[in-house]
C-alpha cells in the first residue's frame, strides 16, 4: 500500500479523533464534512427546495452530531455519514411531498368555501380565468357546485380518472400560480 | 450560520468510548430481562418441576430456541441501529432457526400416536401462552425502543421489527421457565405466535417512531 492518503482516510482519522475527545480535529471534519453536504444537496435540490440547501446541511451535521455513537470503527467512515446525509434528503423531499399534497387540498376546501367574502369570490373567479376552459369547468363543476366525480364524468363524456386528474392539476397550477405569492 | 454551528457542537464534544452503542444496547436489555423476569416470577411463577425439567430435551429445545431468536433480534438491532446497515443476516438466521423448530415439530407431529397429537399441539396452556409470552415481553420491548429512538436506523420499519423479535423471543425466554409444556409442535405454534404479535406491534413502533 502506498500513495496519498484517500479522503476516506484523512476522514475516518479525524472522526477516530473525535470519538476520543478532540474537537480540533472534530471541527476540521465538520467543516469538511459541510462542503461535501453543500455540494451533495445542491446537486440534488432544484427549484423550490435550492433555498433548503444551507438548512440541510446543517440538520445533517446536527444528526452526525447526536448520533456519532452509531459509527463502528471497523467500517467505512465515508459510507456511515453519506448514509446519514441521504436519510435526510429522502427526509427533506418526504416531508416536502407531504406539505406540497396538503397544500393543494387547502385550495380545494378554499374554493368550495361558499360562505367566502366576495372579495375572495372575486380572486377565485379571476384565479379560475387563467385555466383552460375545459378544466375550469371541471373545477367549478367537482369543487364549488359539488357535483360527483362521476356525475361530472358522464356529462362531460371523460373517464371518472381523467376528470380527477384534470381537476387536480387545474389545482396544482393555480396553486404553483398564486399559492407563492408573497 | 454554519461555521456558527460547528463551533457549538466542537465546543459540546465529549468523547465517545468504543463500543458505546452495543454497551447502550445490553444495558437497555439487562433492564429488560430484569423486569421481565421478576415480573414472571411475582406472578406466575417458576416452574414448579424445574430441576427435574432441566434433565429433559424439551427444555433445553425450548430455552434454546427463545434464546437463539432472541440473539437474532438482538444482533439485527445492534447492526441496524447504524445508518446504512440492514442487519439481513442475523435477520436470516432468525429465520432458519423458525424453520427448522418448524420441521423438527412437524416431524414429531407426524410421528406421534394419534391419540397424542391434540395433546402435542394444544398442551393445557395454549390460549394463554401467546398472551403471556406478549405481557412478559412489554418491559424488553420498551427498553428496545428507547434504546432504537437514541440511534440513527436508515430503515426505520426493519428495526422496528428487529427490536420486537429481541422483545418477544426473550419475553418467550422467559416465560418458559414457568411454562410446563412439553411439545414440539406446542412451542412452534403458540410461542412463535406470541413472539410473532410482540414482531408485529415492533414494526409498526419503528415506522411510526424511528425516525430522526
Amino acid at each position: 500500500m502506498s500513495g496519498l492518503p484517500t479522503s476516506e482516510d484523512r476522514l475516518r482519522s479525524l472522526m477516530l479523533a473525535s470519538l476520543a475527545g478532540d474537537s480540533a480535529a472534530y471541527r476540521k471534519l465538520l467543516a469538511d464534512l459541510s462542503e461535501r453536504l453543500r455540494r451533495y444537496y445542491r446537486r440534488r435540490l432544484r427549484e423550490e427546495l435550492s433555498a433548503q440547501v444551507d438548512d440541510l446541511v446543517q440538520e445533517a451535521l446536527l444528526a452526525i452530531h447526536a448520533r456519532r455513537m452509531t459509527y463502528d470503527p471497523n467500517r467505512a467512515f465515508t459510507a456511515w455519514a453519506f448514509a446519514i446525509a441521504r436519510y435526510k434528503l429522502a427526509d427533506l423531499l418526504r416531508r416536502s411531498r407531504a406539505q406540497a399534497h396538503v397544500a393543494i387540498d387547502d385550495v380545494a376546501d378554499f374554493l368550495a368555501d361558499e360562505n367566502a367574502p366576495t372579495g375572495s369570490a372575486a380572486d377565485l373567479a379571476s384565479m379560475l380565468d387563467t385555466l383552460p376552459e375545459r378544466t375550469r369547468g371541471l373545477i367549478r363543476q367537482v369543487k364549488i357546485e359539488g357535483q360527483s366525480v362521476a356525475e361530472v364524468a358522464a356529462s362531460a363524456g371523460m373517464s371518472e380518472a381523467a376528470v380527477k386528474v384534470a381537476v387536480h392539476r387545474g389545482l396544482k397550477a393555480l396553486l404553483n400560480r398564486f399559492g407563492r405569492q408573497p | 450560520m454554519t461555521a456558527e454551528l460547528i463551533e457549538r457542537l466542537a465546543q459540546d464534544l465529549k468523547p465517545v468510548p468504543a463500543n458505546a452503542l452495543l454497551r447502550m444496547l445490553g444495558i437497555a436489555t439487562a433492564f429488560g430481562l430484569v423486569a421481565s423476569t421478576t415480573a414472571m416470577m411475582l406472578w406466575l411463577g417458576l416452574r414448579p418441576d424445574l430441576f427435574e425439567a432441566a434433565g429433559t430435551p424439551i427444555f433445553w429445545i425450548k430455552f434454546g430456541y427463545t434464546l437463539a431468536l432472541g440473539c437474532c433480534g438482538a444482533w439485527a438491532a445492534s447492526r441496524i441501529a447504524r445508518p446504512g446497515e440492514s442487519g439481513r443476516l442475523p435477520l436470516a438466521i432468525g429465520c432458519l432457526v423458525v424453520l427448522a423448530v418448524a420441521i423438527a415439530a412437524g416431524i414429531s407431529y407426524v410421528t406421534a400416536p394419534p391419540q397424542e397429537r391434540h395433546a402435542i399441539v394444544m398442551g393445557s396452556s395454549a390460549l394463554v401462552c401467546p398472551h403471556y409470552v406478549i405481557a412478559l415481553s412489554m418491559p424488553l420491548l420498551i427498553a428496545a425502543i428507547v434504546f432504537m429512538r437514541r440511534m440513527a436506523p436508515t430503515n426505520p420499519t426493519l428495526a422496528g421489527l428487529s427490536v420486537g423479535l429481541m422483545a418477544g423471543a426473550l419475553g418467550a425466554w422467559v416465560y418458559s421457565f414457568h411454562c410446563t409444556e412439553a411439545g414440539l409442535p406446542f412451542l412452534t405454534l403458540w410461542y412463535s405466535l406470541g413472539i410473532a404479535a410482540v414482531v408485529l406491534v415492533g414494526t409498526v413502533v419503528g415506522r411510526l417512531f424511528f425516525r430522526w
